[in-house]
């Protein structure tokens, strides 16, 4: 299988990570404005031929496919062909980059002084750096960054620059297109634009996928994009979208260019500037309309201290090895490749699986800070903890951690009580430390008018904390989803633990990123670390907790707990409040309000429950196991629920019923 | 008919036209005349018939290498100086040196002339394996009269064909299964006889033409128990009767490509049927593989040819009753026979269409650029339907590989290389070195058509910024395809093992076929362990409508890798399938032998196989051809 190549390490702990290099220090030291001019001459694929954007827009409206496109749009609108093509260079106007140095070089100047400003340090890995170099001499390469804040992308390009590589040509959201001067910036910086949902417009789809192939097969740039499709708000990483990725892939897949290499960065902050925003936004307040005004307003994040920063640029993936024995290409021989077509069953779950291993090497590759794991903490004991006993469980977490695989960043030669201090010290705003106790601050708590006031503003803090404790959940996903099974099953026997274990893990597919069909791999390497750090012991039929596993397993099981909680709580809603007409609109407010309703009662106390993150993914969940279906009406769509089936998966959830096969049958 | 006037006319053009097969093949003086041989099989009466037309006999060995290709005293070698010769008489290259092959050699695969590695020298005749006879059938076979030999030496020879593996092997010393015996008929009756004595004793039969065949169609198949006889066609070599109202010749089946032209030619006429091969390759040898000549754009693959076959089957004669032009009679039966790679029977006789000799034959380069420029002026060539009788388009490593080839001395060889030092100042400014290609023409037709077609083909030539570039590097160009075989000898002597392989693909995939065969090929060789990036190089060879033919060349330096000839498989059989994933056809004109059987379902889809296969049922229930090729 083709994941083996791209994640063949059984044990995550002999992975080699490259070091780090600081690029603000140089920054720091010298003349920004003389870096900003700095003679700039990357490396570019072998044999390109240079196009400005100008001509590139031209060979897309010249070439073959959208050409056949157009005549055929034509053809079933009865628009003269001549209309249609207008049509499509008018999509193309506004969706190409006009990419120019000048612009690049301005972006140099002034995020020279916003970085600075903003991060202690900016650590990028160097070696990466070289591997991408070769892999953008060689073949066309598609840089994936995972997507926390909207800094990201600038940062991509500015490291791409600071470094003296070919700039990328970025896929992003018309929402930028609403700050007239900014989004023309970013496009003359490389990005184009495309908008958010185009279903069915097949103009609209034959124009862009043509315009990312064209600048693909000739090597132009790279492409970037984000497998996530959208910044994630919870810092767990997204399940990925598949449209971009297919487009780059078919490329190979028709014999266009010989390979693609794709790069999965990890883009890690200490602080990610946008976190308050997304708790609210999690929340139900509405996300702030991207506006040039809003972002000048937002001068205030500069007088604020972000930590430092990471990016790591992993190993390039070829697609042409990935698709080894997974693909046979000689599928595409037999219509021109110029016709645009399905991709078959076969391409579609190589696409998606090829997506989920490159999420998962995001993940891996995320430099963790310690705060990651006081905030684990933090989350576990809401009410707040000793300073003392913080310190020592972060240290205790940070060995398991460590023999997990967890690429952490924790200072050497520095006392752990130094490290945790002055992590909570850059997260002053969310937590407070009062007579040796640390607990979560609540902002506005003063003066609230309301019990529904005051715990919107709780939930703004636990989110934002929480945000933080999910950046190490991959680490801890798949021994964390064993644990619960252990317990759930209640036996040792080991098939029932699976059983438990894979119905878990079905379970929450939407919520973590979990590969498809690698059920026995997961549990596999769950298996394999817990007993590595000693919590259980694996027969040949069972498995059997150790006397130190009675600490670990449980902690491991708290980490999951809000999002059991947090399902049950949407099954609870569904089974008890929701009425046949409830709209898929309406789903997420009438649960936050059944939530809050809960929590208000005393009867709730995770916060996870609120998110509609958690929400959406918990319907997507059962929507997926067909507890629930959508009925599309006249003018909306309506959630039927199988009340039965959502009530025995709560009830499982909550481990009133072992899973046994007859529950997962009627799922 | 024919005036006096005319025939001596056709006269001249019949000498003309046997120096420019000359040209391309052998010294003027070397041409012999015979005369044709039209008369019934003289099987019976005469067996050694004294004025037999025959460049091929029957103990091939006393003029051809038994372990590398072509003539024994035709070979690449590097003299004491270190310089390159070819020796012998034989070829317009013959006796001269090639000063730049040393440096392109050792350049292009990190080759030393220190690093040799010979060949084992004589074959001994004591490690073939004895002959595993069939006593009846000999003694019956005895009784006919008809020729044949147990020989070591005969059977070793036939036991190959020209693939690198067969010939590493032989080089190495190691022999695998062989045929126990070679017959050598002299017509189709003998065939007959042959082949009815097979099915009678239960002995496996195996074709043998020219045994020029690339596809590992003429190996034993290991497995086989039975007594493997060869069928030596070489004696069966004789043109029956030439029809000059219908231009037809009818030809036995075994007479081989050089003889076959030169004979034609005699008497004014040609098939214009030239594979790479013709000087060693038959006629049955074509129909059996489906083969293809340089200039089927004027007289036709070789399915175009033929206008009716005789084989010999288990089952009897196969024939059709006329020889109409076209027939709406069910699938044609020749289909099955053309590309039966010897499954079937022997192809003994065959009826041809001829042409009067070309009044006027012209050969032209153009230099392109690019690859891809030269490839789209291919392709508007063959949508003009200009195409000359051969196109052909080299990348850029072959046109510096012909330079390499250049000979030191000789007026007719004006140096493509001085040549095109010349143009680079003047005209290809702005071309680069390493970019560049170049396109080989040959017209021919009579003398104001060619001069008018030039005219065309240039003038497209030049819409893809192509630049013509003489006569005389287009006619070296082909000279060189008869020699170049030799050349692989040469590398073997120095630890370079290579090969050529060929595909056809439609006109949009040209290019991506192209660059993605050579990137796998190297990076292949890499991943295997090859010490210096291998050549990988290819040309575009026919143009067709929709399509056209490619093929490619590889070689390696092999020293430091245990299992040389494995890594070779390996590299081989990756390119084939980054072909067929490239929507490239498994074979052109090679053919399928056992090579490339294993892709034949995916190629012809299974109930395509089934046909073939219930063909085979019903023709050869016993399999008596039991080379295994194909199916
Ligand atoms: C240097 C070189 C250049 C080549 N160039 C070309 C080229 O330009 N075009 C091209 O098409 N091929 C080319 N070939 C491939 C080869 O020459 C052809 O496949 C050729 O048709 C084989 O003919 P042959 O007489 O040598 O047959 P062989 O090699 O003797 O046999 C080939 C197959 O045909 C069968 N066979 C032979 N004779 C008969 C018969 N009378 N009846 C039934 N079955 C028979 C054999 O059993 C065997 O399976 C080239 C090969 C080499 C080595």
């Amino acid at each position: 299988m083709a994941s083996k190549s791209v994640y063949s390490q059984r044990d995550p702990v002999l992975k080699k990570r490259d070091d780090f290099e600081d690029i603000l220090e140089e920054r720091r030291n010298s003349s920004d404005l003389r870096y900003a001019f700095k003679c700039y001459t990357p490396v570019l694929y072998k044999g390109l031929v240079p196009c400005k954007p100008a001509m590139l827009k031209t060979i897309v409206l010249q070439s073959d496919s959208l050409q056949h496109v157009i005549s055929q749009v034509s053809a079933e609108s009865g628009e003269s062909v001549e209309l249609v093509q207008e049509e499509a260079a008018a999509i193309l106007e506004e969706m190409a980059h006009r990419q120019q140095l000048s612009t690049v070089r301005f972006f140099a100047f002034t995020l020279s002084k916003a970085f600075k400003s903003l991060f202690r340090s900016v650590c990028v890995n160097e070696e990466g750096i070289q591997r991408l170099q070769q892999a953008i001499h060689e073949h066309p390469v598609v840089l994936l960054p995972s997507h926390r804040s909207y800094m990201d992308f600038l940062m991509m390009s500015y490291i791409l620059y600071t470094y003296d590589l070919t700039l990328p040509v970025i896929a992003a959201g018309m929402d930028f297109m609403s700050m007239k001067f900014v989004g023309e910036m970013l496009r003359m910086s490389g990005a184009f634009f495309i908008r958010r949902s185009f279903g069915g417009d097949k103009l609209y789809w034959a124009v862009f996928s043509e315009y990312v192939k064209t600048i693909l097969r000739n090597g132009y740039s790279p492409i970037e994009f984000f497998l996530e499709g959208t910044r994630s708000r919870t810092s767990k990483s997204l399940t990925p979208k598949l449209g971009l990725l297919n487009i780059v892939m078919e490329p190979f897949l028709k014999g266009e260019v010989f390979d693609v290499s794709l790069v999965p960065v990890s883009i890690s902050y200490e602080r990610v500037l946008e976190e308050a925003l997304y708790a609210r936004e999690l929340l139900g307040v509405p996300k702030p309309k991207e506006s040039t005004s809003g972002l000048l307003k937002a001068r205030r994040i500069f007088s604020e201290d972000y930590g430092s920063m990471h990016v790591y640029f992993g190993q390039p993936v070829s697609v042409r090895s990935l698709a080894q024995g997974r693909i046979n290409r000689a599928h595409y021989n037999l219509v021109p490749r110029h016709i645009p077509r399905k991709p078959t069953n076969e391409a579609q779950s190589f696409v998606n699986d090829t997506a989920y291993q490159l999420v998962r090497m995001q993940e891996e590759n995320m430099v963790l800070k310690p705060w990651v794991l006081i905030a684990t903490f933090l989350m576990q004991n809401l009410e707040g903890m000793e300073l003392s006993q913080l310190v020592e469980q972060t240290v205790w977490l940070r060995d398991l951690a460590r023999s997990f695989g967890a690429f952490l960043d924790w200072p050497d030669h520095t006392s752990s009580m130094k490290v945790v201090s002055s992590s909570l010290s850059l997260h002053c705003n969310l937590v407070s430390v009062c007579e040796g106790q640390v607990r979560l601050l609540v902002a506005a708590a003063q003066g609230c008018e309301s019990p529904e006031a005051l715990l919107f503003e709780q939930a703004v803090s636990a989110l934002s904390c929480a945000s933080y404790r999910n950046q190490v959940l991959h680490v801890f996903l798949r021994p964390a989803l064993l644990a619960v099974a252990m317990h759930t099953a209640a036996t040792q026997r080991k098939d029932e633990v699976y059983n438990c274990f894979s119905f878990l893990r079905n379970v929450f597919s939407n919520e973590f990123i979990l590969c498809p069909g690698e059920a026995v791999q997961d549990f596999d390497e769950a298996c394999y670390l817990l007993m590595k750090c000693g919590a259980v012991q694996i027969l040949q039929q069972g498995v059997v907790t150790t006397e130190s596993g009675r600490v670990t397993l449980p902690f491991l099981c708290a980490m999951l707990e809000p999002f059991l909680q947090g399902y049950q709580v949407v099954c609870r809603y569904l089974c008890e409040e929701a009425n046949d007409n409830l709209t898929e609109k309406l789903f997420i407010p009438a649960v936050r309000t059944f939530a809050v309703k809960l929590h208000l009662a005393g009867s709730l106390r995770c916060y996870e429950a609120l998110s509609s993150d958690l929400q959406k993914n918990a319907l997507a969940a059962l929507l997926r196991l067909n507890a629930v279906k959508k009925v599309k009406t006249a003018d909306q769509v309506v959630l039927k629920v199988n009340k039965l089936a959502v009530n025995s998966l709560e009830d499982t959830l909550g481990g009133k019923i072992p899973t046994q096969k007859p529950v997962l049958a009627r799922l | 008919m024919a005036s006096n006037g005319k025939s001596s006319e056709r006269q001249r053009t019949a000498q003309q036209r046997l120096r420019i097969i000359a040209g391309h093949l052998r010294k003027p003086e070397e041409a012999d005349h015979t005369e044709i041989a039209a008369q019934e099989c003289k099987a019976e009466s005469s067996r050694t018939n004294p004025e037999k037309p025959n460049s091929m006999p029957k103990r091939r060995q006393e003029i051809m290498k038994w372990n590398g290709w072509g003539y024994s005293d035709s070979r690449f070698l590097f003299n004491k100086k270190g310089q390159a010769e070819f020796t012998g008489k034989r070829y317009r290259l013959s006796g001269l040196i090639m000063p730049s092959l040393k440096d392109w050699f050792e350049g292009t695969f990190g080759a030393n002339l220190q690093h040799k590695s010979p060949a084992a020298p004589a074959l001994n005749a004591g490690v073939v394996p004895p002959p595993n006879l069939n006593e009846v059938f000999v003694e019956e076979l005895k009784a006919t009269g008809i020729p044949f030999s147990q020989d070591a030496d005969d059977r070793m020879f036939r036991a190959h064909g020209h693939c690198l593996h067969e010939i590493f092997a032989l080089r190495e010393g190691h022999f695998g299964r062989c045929p126990d015996m070679v017959v050598w008929p002299n017509c189709h009756n003998d065939v007959v006889k042959i082949v009815e004595l097979a099915c009678k004793h239960n002995v496996c039969l195996m074709p043998y033409g020219g045994g020029t065949s690339v596809s590992s169609a003429l190996e034993c198949p290991p497995e086989e128990t039975r007594s493997i006889v060869s069928l030596d066609t070489s004696q069966m070599n004789r043109i029956l009767w030439i029809d000059e109202k219908n231009l037809t010749a009818h030809v036995e089946a075994g007479i081989i490509g050089q003889d076959l032209e030169r004979l034609l030619n005699e008497s004014g006429y040609c098939t214009g049927h030239e594979p790479d091969s013709m000087e060693f390759s038959s006629l049955g040898g074509w129909v059996a593989t489906r083969a293809s000549g340089m200039k089927k754009n004027i007289y036709g693959n070789i399915e175009d040819l033929v206008v009716h076959i005789k084989m010999v089957t288990p089952r009897g004669v196969i024939e059709k009753s006329c020889q109409g032009p076209r027939m709406s009679t069910g699938p044609d039966v020749h289909h099955f026979i053309l590309g039966s790679e010897g499954t079937l029977g022997v192809v003994t006789e065959v009826t041809m269409k001829i042409r009067p000799i070309p009044e006027y034959q012209k050969y032209g380069s153009v230099v392109f650029p690019n690859f891809q420029q030269g490839v789209a002026c291919l392709r508007e060539v063959a949508k003009q339907r200009c195409a000359p009788a051969s196109i052909r388009l080299m990348d850029n490593e072959q046109f510096k590989f012909g330079h390499a080839l250049k000979p030191q001395v000789s007026s007719i060889f004006t140096s493509f290389l001085d040549g095109l030092k010349k143009f680079y100042i003047t005209k290809f400014k702005g071309f680069d070195q390493d970019q560049l290609c170049v396109a080989t023409l040959l017209f021919e037709g009579d003398r104001e058509k060619v001069l008018q077609h030039e005219k065309q083909v240039y003038d497209i030539a030049a819409k893809f910024g192509g630049l013509a570039a003489g006569e005389d590097n287009g006619q070296r160009g082909y000279m060189l395809t008869f020699v170049i075989a030799y050349l692989r000898d040469l590398g073997m002597d120095y630890y370079v093992i290579g090969e050529s392989f060929e595909t056809s693909v439609p006109w949009d995939r040209v290019l991506d076929l192209c660059r993605n065969v050579k990137e796998r090929i190297v990076r292949e060789c890499k991943e295997k362990g090859v010490q210096f990036p291998p050549l990988s190089t290819c040309r575009v060879t026919q143009t067709y409508d929709v399509g056209a033919c490619v093929y490619f060349y590889f070689a390696f330096n092999y020293r430091g890798l245990s299992d040389p000839l494995n890594v070779y498989l390996q590299v081989e059989h990756a390119a084939r399938e980054e072909i067929l994933a490239n929507g490239g056809s498994l074979s052109h004109h090679h053919g399928v032998g056992k090579l490339r059987k294993e892709w034949m379902q995916e190629s012809v889809s299974s109930v395509g196989l089934g046909m073939l296969r219930s063909v085979k049922e019903y023709v050869d229930p016993d399999n008596i051809f039991g080379n295994r090729n194909l199916l």
